[in-house]
């Protein structure tokens, strides 16, 4: 199965990136944006045929080594 | 006093560090991140550098090395382990320190020399220190100290603030904070005090005609609170 997975930075958690890029969209004239957070995406091959478990081992990976969950929150958006 | 350092790819002050404990008086090894068993060791330095390109967050490929297992246990038996810079952000992606190190605030890499204030000296890594305010090196990308407020308390109520960002004087106001950290927040350790993790880098300022010697007054510090 394919699992695709997007890890964000958490609403109170400063993202200078994100502010980065907003300012260089205001200076190309895309004046109506407010807000620009930067985050991960992950698509993880798996041999694992159930959806269920294989969602359970990505969320294992995403607690273990792909988000820290101090600063970050992490959600399952596709499974193939 | 033996010594240890670690080398991950792509750490890159390991040699520093080699240098500098060994001219205080350590006996040091370099340890490779791929080996499993650490020699026995009066401290062990997690070094600066950018582990693994970086990749990912900061110090998290690192903390999941073969490597760290025995270093996770060398310190929770009560080992003395130093993360300096990439070596402290490994520190709180392993959890053996809390909290987390961000991206500056201002989106730039800072390389300067800043002033810290010494808030801790009940450990052994500052006690007896005869100066309270150090000038050191720092160089990094991700130092911004970022912890959440119930982690934050616990860090305070436990004294476990290490260094902070400050002035020339040890007055400790924003406009000295390089990186946005939390309370002007330049190092922390554990709760017992045998992990310091701390972004400036005593290693660079161990010599008075290249840098400075206020590093050279915390390692002969530390190795004369070892003997």
């Amino acid at each position: 199965m394919k699992i695709s997975v997007v890890v964000t930075l958490k609403k109170a958690v400063l993202d200078p990136q994100g502010t980065t890029i907003m300012k260089a969209l205001k200076g190309m004239n895309f004046n109506n944006v407010n807000d620009v957070r930067q985050g991960k995406y992950f698509e993880i091959e798996i041999d694992e045929k159930d959806q269920k478990k294989a969602e359970d081992q990505v969320s294992q990976m995403c607690d273990k080594l792909l988000a820290n969950l101090v600063i970050e929150d992490y959600k399952i958006i596709g499974s193939q | 006093m033996n010594s240890s350092v670690i080398i991950f790819p792509g750490s890159n002050c390991d040699r520093d560090m080699d240098v500098a404990l060994k001219k205080f008086g350590f006996k040091n090894k370099m340890i490779w991140h791929d080996d499993t068993k650490l020699p026995k060791s009066d401290l062990v330095v997690l070094p600066g550098g950018f582990s693994y390109g970086d990749y990912l967050r900061c110090g998290s490929m690192a903390s999941k090395s073969k490597i760290i297992k025995s270093v996770i246990d060398f310190a929770k038996s009560g080992g003395l382990l130093m993360g300096i810079c990439n070596g402290f952000q490994i520190l709180t992606e392993t959890e053996l320190l809390p909290g987390v190190l961000l991206r500056n605030k201002f989106s730039e890499f800072i390389c300067k020399d800043v002033f810290v204030k010494i808030n801790n000296t009940e450990n052994k890594y500052f006690k007896k220190i005869n100066k309270q305010t150090l000038k050191l090196h720092i160089a990094h990308n991700e130092g911004n100290y970022f912890c959440t407020n119930n982690q934050m308390k616990e860090i305070e109520d436990n004294n476990q603030i290490a260094l902070f960002y400050c002035d020339k004087k040890g007055e400790i106001k924003d406009e000295h904070n390089p990186n946005g950290s939390s309370k002007n927040i330049a190092g922390i350790f554990n709760k017992e005090k045998n992990i310091l993790g701390m972004m400036p880098h005593p290693e660079r300022m161990i010599d008075a005609y290249l840098s400075g010697e206020d590093g050279s007054l915390f390692f002969q510090n530390l190795i004369k609170n070892l003997k």
